[in-house]
């Protein structure tokens, strides 16, 4: 069985290449003659990248790079800031605690899988960057973590480290638990309705409020007994502190609407809203609190509070202001996120550079990180795509990209390791080992799979929607 | 795996002329459109079967493409669309959807009309299922599709689909082929549960092998019986001192699938299921088309030799073995293409993605497969699999008006269509989310 062949040996064979391709460490790399999409300033032709210690070093017309360095003509290619994907499960072992509805203890950073193939598939995509989220079963599904594609690397390069800390709130079908059944007898989970979530928060939250107090007072030597700490609520006073960021899950415009009113409530920012399919009917009013939206581009109908999801949600967001991110939720849709945004272009008309800044500046701010990466700056981190033509073309593909000015992702490195893999899978499946197993045991399961119970139902049919 | 895993189940037999539409009157702008004499002048004419026309004239009058060229004449009374700067395609036409179907697959199992229990379905037939006024139509072809083949889903036989123009007010009016092919979910080996949903206890390998043979035994006994029945029925009827066989509703609607007149879908993915059902097809007799068809390239010898074609509906799918080639599922449409493999490109979508086809053309040419193989890949290619490639598929003098008007390269998201004509009819480019756009987009 081939799958179970695979889970054995390929997984090794994958791990014991190195997929760093030519680390640039301490080095210099030198894009050369490319057509530049800066993100920020226009598009440049015929334009050079001297890349030094991982960063954008200068940017300009006949760059010399020092001897040693690695030169990559680009001539007739295109580059764009690597893509940033605010809303992803990539890499993780886990998705949901799903027994309580508030699980802000929970963190994705001990769940990390840094071997996980999606994310080689993502820098095929021009993937560099990824806001990693809990899933959406719980009003306060947990800490969220945001990485850099390091992929060959030790997990704690992944971790953006001076990225502002997040946590991921949920409203609406998947938190009330819709499509949950239950045997007899059994206790249906609080809450089952969106009035239910609003006060789950609420309540999390005014438990959080006296729980600072409490802390307050103690410091201020007003009571003699510290508080026991409480995990639970440590991440959402620091919400109210306004050091970590709310990424809230939401379709309905009115549940997201009441998320902002009770933000108000409490006195601090919704960070995004994530998924906010219906955002286009309260754009001003989110330009208002000044959250960011974090959306799907043109997924609708997969679920009942996705029927009012339509694609021309960027365009009116991006008209009144709004920090909008073009993001997929998949595995699969990860790969592609270049077209995703080419598509708001069509619907509603959004400018070339703006809807480029969707997939790149904008989910760079969204992630606090906008002032290290997600536009093609001198000093700012070297997360770069070369394109074979133009990103929003659908012939035109990722071929070379970079994290941090080291190449982790080379098409024609890719290509040329084919032969010897195809050999020494072939090799492989010979082996006694990999035979069909006998009776009494199943094969044993490959990662992505013994994820699947894991994963968040809802969010796995949402655009595309791999698992 | 996203919902589409339900993709490909299907149908068969009303071939119903597109004279469906000339009931309405050619006055008002409704949501099936007008009728009318158009010429399309000063366009670029993306013929796809002929030379590309770089500035031509495209009549249409009653619901048919009457002329084609560039120095073609305009009949009086036409009425006149300016074509300077735009392109002219055929209908772009999804081979594998469950168009009509299936509007919401989570939270409204209401709108659901997939899925029937059972092993044999063979009776139900997508035409009497799909919705005419589902959202998902109108939101589909005004990104210039015009043309989808859905798919019922159930059981190992699933039933009969049907191919359908996505306009008119009634199915029979929307039939392009009312029952077209029998849908058949080949058997595989699944430890995890079957059919690929992720659920149930994972079961042993041998087991599952069991399982799978067992499965395809029941499906040679119920093609076997069909043919059994149907002799006995002729029997009688030739002969009523013979002994009278009760109608069975299911039997009846498989004949002509298993005598070889109408073509069987057998949605399978992997290499050796593939092989197992192209013999299976061989053994059977059977007109046989490959519904999924993820390792198709892979059979490519068996698939030629037969000259079976296959409905490729994975380019939104990631590679199934943690060491395939990053872009494997991409590359899939140039591979059979050098292969010389017939195919077309497909969504696999339930309806609400569907539009999306031209995007799925367009990456298969990113990653290898010539450009106007891509195009081909969703008009005339799939025309041909689906036995309408005389009516549509290309833009050629007495073939039904599908057309679509666009500012740029159809494959490319940044195209917008202009204007688009579904048998001849104008449609209005409106639909659920321009009517929502329209409510919201000023609001302050």
């Amino acid at each position: 069985m081939i799958r179970r062949l695979f889970s054995i040996t390929c997984i090794a064979c994958i791990l014991a290449l190195p997929l760093v391709v030519s680390a640039q460490a301490g080095g210099e790399l030198l894009i050369r003659n490319a057509t530049v999409m800066t993100a920020t300033r226009g598009t440049l032709a015929n334009t050079d990248i001297l890349v030094r210690d991982g960063k954008i070093a200068r940017i300009g017309k006949n760059i010399t790079a020092g001897s040693g360095a690695r030169v990559i003509d680009a001539t007739g290619k295109y580059v764009t800031p690597g893509i940033i994907d605010a809303h992803s499960h990539t890499m993780m072992n886990a998705v949901n605690e799903g027994t309580l509805s508030v699980t802000s203890m929970t963190r994705i950073r001990d769940v990390l899988n840094p071997s996980d193939i999606a994310i080689y598939r993502a820098l095929a995509g021009g993937v560099t960057a990824a806001l990693l989220l809990h899933g959406s079963a719980n009003s306060i599904g947990g800490q969220s973590s945001t990485v850099k594609f390091k992929y060959g690397r030790p997990v704690e390069e992944f971790v953006v480290a001076d990225a502002p800390s997040g946590i991921k709130f949920a409203m609406g079908e998947n938190p009330k638990r819709s499509s949950q059944s239950f045997q007899p007898g059994q206790t249906p989970r609080y809450p089952r309705t969106r009035m239910g979530v609003l006060e789950t928060i609420r309540d999390a939250f005014l438990r959080a409020r006296d729980y600072k107090q409490a802390w307050d007072d103690f410091r201020a030597k007003k009571t003699k007994v510290p508080p026991r700490r409480d995990m639970e609520l440590e991440p959402i006073v620091e919400i109210l502190e306004g050091k970590r960021k709310v990424h809230a899950h939401g379709y309905r415009s009115d549940e997201h609407l009441n998320l902002l009113r009770l933000a108000d409530e409490f006195g601090f920012k919704i960070g995004t809203l994530q998924h906010g399919l219906e955002a286009y009917k309260f754009a001003p009013e989110i330009a208002k609190h000044g959250a960011g939206v974090s959306i799907f581009v043109d997924s609708w109908s997969y679920k009942l509070e996705a029927y009012d999801a339509i694609p021309y949600n960027a365009y009116i967001l991006w008209k009144n202001g709004v920090n909008v991110s073009i993001n997929s939720d998949s595995n699969e849709r990860m790969r592609r996120l270049n077209l995703d945004a080419a598509k708001v272009m069509k619907y509603g008309g959004v400018p070339e550079q703006d809807a480029l800044k969707m997939i790149t500046l904008n989910p760079a701010i969204q992630l606090g990180i906008g002032n290290r990466t997600g536009s093609i700056d001198t000093n700012k981190d070297a997360d770069i795509v070369i394109w074979s033509g133009h990103p929003f073309s659908p012939y035109s593909i990722a071929e070379v990209t970079l994290v941090e000015g080291e190449v982790y992702f080379d098409r024609a490195v890719d290509v040329q390791r084919r032969t010897a893999l195809a050999k020494e899978r072939e090799e492989l499946e010979k082996l006694d080992v990999n035979k069909a197993p006998g009776s009494g045991g199943g094969p044993p399961r490959i990662p992505t799979e013994r994820l699947r119970g894991d994963l968040d139902d809802a969010e796995h049919i949402d655009g595309g929607n791999d698992r | 795996m996203r919902p589409r895993t339900i993709i490909f189940f299907a149908l068969t037999n009303l071939v119903l002329a597109a004279s469906a539409f000339t009931q309405s009157d050619g006055s008002q702008q409704n949501r099936t459109g007008r009728a009318g004499t158009f010429a399309i002048v000063n366009a670029r004419i993306v013929t796809v079967t002929g030379a590309v026309i770089e500035n031509g004239t495209v009549v249409i009058q009653n619901g048919k493409i009457a002329s084609v060229g560039s120095g073609t004449s305009v009949p009086s009374g036409a009425e006149r669309i300016d074509g300077k700067g735009l392109s002219v395609y055929p209908g772009m036409i999804d081979a594998g959807t469950n168009m009509g179907l299936a509007e919401i697959p989570q939270g409204a199992n209401a709108t659901m009309d997939l899925v029937e229990p059972g092993t044999l379905n063979a009776n139900a037939k997508a035409i009497t299922g799909i919705n005419p006024h589902s959202s998902h139509i109108n939101v589909t072809r005004v990104n210039g599709i015009t043309t989808a083949h859905s798919l019922p889903g159930g059981g190992l036989i699933a039933g009969q689909s049907a191919v359908i123009n996505l306009n008119g007010s009634t199915q029979s009016e929307m039939a392009v082929v009312g029952e077209f092919g029998l849908v058949v979910n080949y058997p595989r080996i699944a430890t995890f549960g079957g059919f690929g949903t992720g659920g149930g206890q994972q079961i042993d390998f041998n087991e599952a092998v069991r399982r799978r043979d067992t499965q395809i035994e029941e499906l040679k006994r119920i093609f076997t019986d069909v043919e059994n029945y149907a002799r006995a029925r002729e029997a009688y009827d030739n002969d009523k001192s013979l002994p009278y066989v009760a109608n069975n509703v299911r039997l009846d609607a498989m004949v002509p699938y298993v005598r070889g007149v109408k073509p069987v879908i057998f949605t399978v993915e992997r290499e050796r299921d593939i092989r197992s059902a192209l013999k299976f097809i061989a053994d059977m007799k059977l007109k046989g088309i490959i519904g999924g068809g993820q390792e198709a390239w892979k059979a490519a010898d068996e698939l030629k030799k037969q000259n079976v074609p296959v409905i490729y509906t994975h380019i939104y799918s990631l590679p199934v073995r943690e060491d395939d080639a990053y872009d494997l599922l991409f590359a899939a449409p140039s591979l059979m293409q050098k292969a010389g493999i017939r195919f077309a490109i497909s969504t696999g979508d339930q309806g609400g993605e569907v539009r999306d086809l031209p995007y799925h053309a367009g990456l298969a040419s990113g990653y290898g497969l010539p450009k106007d193989e891509a195009l081909k890949a969703v008009t005339i290619y799939p025309a041909q699999i689906l036995g309408i490639d005389d009516r549509l598929g290309s833009i050629e003098v007495g073939k039904m008006a599908n057309i679509v008007v666009t500012d740029g390269d159809i494959l490319d998201p940044r195209t917008n269509i202009k204007h688009m004509f579904i048998g001849g009819r104008l449609i209005p480019l409106t639909s659920r989310h321009t009517e929502l756009f329209d409510s919201f987009k000023d609001r302050k």
